[in-house]
């Protein structure tokens, strides 16, 4: 995996809240045995009407929308089904973070595996940027802050160990890896 | 020495490396549940490195998500519906005999939904830690495991060193006291409880089922209660085993014999939280004041009695949205409404105590005209006992589908999907936008709810009909 430093990019804003898996990737597109081309298929009941054809209401088929790398959503972003083909196809639709005041738990476990920020802020700080869309704004690993363009700097919190894999582009599979070791000892004394 | 709770017990005898600032705790898995959805990319990935499956005795698959329950397709000649989903099915077929997994194919009389199979085959057990790439792996915990699900790369870490990268969740007791009463379900139970701490109520939580009302729980009932801790929010949901427990997994295949078994009631015995123990959040219910719910909007917290009325808006656009969806209005009461499908079935619901449920109501009765009844045994064994004691006969005669297992309409991935803008009360467990198929509108509810309104057509008080 790439090391992540820092995204600088506008944001697109979803305000509505509890976005569940089943929005951004509906389950009759989890019948691929890959990870790849899902982008074409996120939001796909939000961003396409019943012919097929953009729905030019849903915000990513605005033209302010093109390019953004920053999803601002409404709490409790990435609710529901365990299915990691929800941050894949964000990330292949070109998303590279995701903020809001609360992201699920397991969503927000499969987004740090695959350099997808789940990035949680304060309410002030998430009202400023519902109210302010298309701002540009920086995500900085390293600190874990977040920059507004009003000046702000706000910090954000982020797992320590999924932080240092992600700034160094490593994987957290050699680390589980390194331990095997112990995992053997374990299963021994356990009888396991 | 400090009480402690079942969770905290269950996790430190996992921790293979201990929990530090600067990393999570490496924890043991003793059971690897998985199915052809959320394995193919973790297969992949060991192809690509190299690897094995550090403990194939310890994995455990089946077929369910994306598996036809037209039985002509399953035991007959008629190929699967979908080509992708036949492809998945195929796949793991591949994958389980080329790492050596066993498999419960597609016409094995084990192979069920994975949340049903584990408890039915004794694989599920009190004390474990069990994962699948499945949110409704915290079913099993049921049992007093340790249940979570996790995403398919975490499938890969579990298959390559049988552990995972654990941050330990916070604790939380939810306080069930009273009983429930006639003809209100554990499905009314865990609606009413997502009702009141909300859809991200559990978030970063643990929720440990506790009080009276859990104690006089079935075991089947357990496991619904639990298999909706993911729709609060929750990491998992946790209940303590006792007799129940015991006597539910007493000679099951994969449990435990002789004095094996004698040595694991000792530890099993010593599982529950320790009086005094602390926890971090809790909430208090009573469980004598609960009526059959339904869901009125786009998620599991959108709830209210089967009798009540939708609530005002307030202004909230989501709230607004959601309504909008289901093509509803605040004030109109939810009784009376028509409805076009009724799904029994799922994870939540698909066991033999909820189809018991469902022909009590369809006995003698039939499903209303212009009605379609899909119901699907959650598991091959499920459907067996069901069809011995003259259920399916009831199903049938009342004009409802009868099916082999699967996940089927609980989302779709099958072909079995409910068609836009129509209304199902279902058993499952998500009424989000488009869950049964595109633009279908999911109402939530219990099995006696749903075949009572199956036979008006209407939503129903199945209160009126026992």
């Amino acid at each position: 995996m790439e090391p992540i430093k820092q995204i600088h990019s506008k944001t697109v804003v979803m305000p509505s809240t509890n976005i569940d898996t089943d929005q951004i990737i509906p389950a009759r597109f989890l019948t691929i045995t890959t990870k790849v081309g899902l982008g074409k298929s996120l939001f796909a009941d939000w961003r396409f009407l019943k012919d097929g054809a953009p729905n030019p209401a849903f915000i990513l088929n605005q033209p302010a929308a093109a390019g953004s790398r920053i999803l601002v959503a409404g709490h409790n972003f990435g609710c529901g089904s365990s299915r990691e083909h929800a941050p894949w196809a964000l990330l292949d639709y070109g998303f590279r973070a995701v903020i809001s005041t609360a992201i699920a738990d397991i969503f927000s476990n499969n987004a740090l595996k695959n350099g997808l920020l789940p990035v949680v802020v304060d309410e002030t700080t998430h009202r400023w940027l519902l109210d302010h869309p298309g701002a540009e704004v920086t995500i900085d690993l390293e600190s874990m802050r977040l920059s507004l363009p009003n000046g702000a700097s706000v910090a954000f919190p982020i797992e320590a160990f999924a932080r240092h894999c992600l700034l160094s582009g490593l994987d957290e599979l050699g680390y589980l890896q390194s331990k095997l070791a112990d995992t053997a000892a374990y299963e021994a004394a356990q009888r396991k | 020495m400090t009480a402690r709770t079942m969770f905290d017990k269950v996790w430190s005898a996992h921790e293979v490396v201990a929990e530090a600032v600067d990393t999570p705790a490496v924890l043991y898995v003793d059971l690897h549940l998985t199915h052809e959805v959320t394995t193919p990319q973790a297969f992949s990935m060991l192809r690509a490195a190299g690897l094995k499956v550090r403990r194939p005795d310890r994995t455990l698959a089946t077929l369910d998500h994306s598996t036809p329950t037209r039985t002509d397709q399953v035991f007959g000649s008629t190929p699967i519906k979908l080509d992708a989903a036949a492809k998945q099915v195929r796949q793991l077929e591949r994958n389980a005999a080329d790492f050596g997994i066993e498999l419960y194919g597609l016409r094995d009389a084990r192979r069920g939904i994975v949340h049903v199979i584990g408890p039915e085959q004794g694989a599920t057990q009190p004390g474990m830690t069990i994962v699948c790439g499945d949110s409704h792996t915290s079913t099993h915990g049921a049992f007093g495991a340790l249940a979570f699900g996790i995403g398919s790369t975490e499938v890969g870490h579990v298959f390559a060193t049988q552990c995972l990268l654990q941050r330990k969740p916070k604790t939380f007791a939810v306080n069930v006291g009273g009983r429930l009463p006639a003809c209100v379900t554990a499905k009314d139970l865990v609606l009413a409880i997502i009702g009141k701490i909300g859809v991200s109520g559990g978030t970063g939580h643990v929720l440990e089922y506790r009080g009276a009302a859990i104690n006089s729980l079935s075991m089947e009932e357990r496991m619904t209660v639990c298999n909706m801790s993911i729709e609060a929010g929750a990491r998992a949901g946790i209940i303590a085993p006792d007799e129940t427990t015991f006597a539910y997994l007493s000679g099951r295949p994969r449990a435990p014999k002789g004095k094996d078994w004698d040595e694991a009631l000792k530890l099993w015995r010593a599982l529950p939280s320790d009086p005094g123990a602390k926890f971090d959040a809790s909430v208090d219910i009573d469980a004598s004041s609960l009526e059959p719910m339904i869901t009125y909007g786009t998620n599991p917290g959108m709830v209210l009695p089967v009798g009540g009325a939708i609530p005002a808006s307030a202004g909230n656009a989501v709230f607004d949205k959601a309504l909008a969806y289901m093509g509803f209005r605040s004030g109109e009461a939810m009784l009376g409404k028509p409805i076009n499908v009724v799904f029994i079935g799922s994870c939540t619901n698909g066991r033999l105590e909820d189809l018991q449920a469902a022909a009590r109501i369809l006995k003698g009765r039939r499903v209303a005209p212009g009605v379609q009844m899909l119901i699907v045994p959650g598991s091959q064994e499920v459907k067996r006992l069901a069809e011995a004691e003259g259920l399916a006969d009831i199903f049938k005669a009342a004009g409802a589908d009868w099916r082999e297992s699967g996940c089927s309409m609980c989302l779709g991935m099958n072909g079995d999907t409910v068609a836009a803008g129509a209304y199902a009360v279902s058993t499952s467990n998500r009424n989000f936008e488009g869950r049964q198929g595109a633009g279908a509108r999911t109402l939530l509810a219990s099995p006696y709810t749903a075949a009572a309104s199956a036979v008006t057509g209407r939503i129903s008080d199945p209160r009126e009909m026992l």
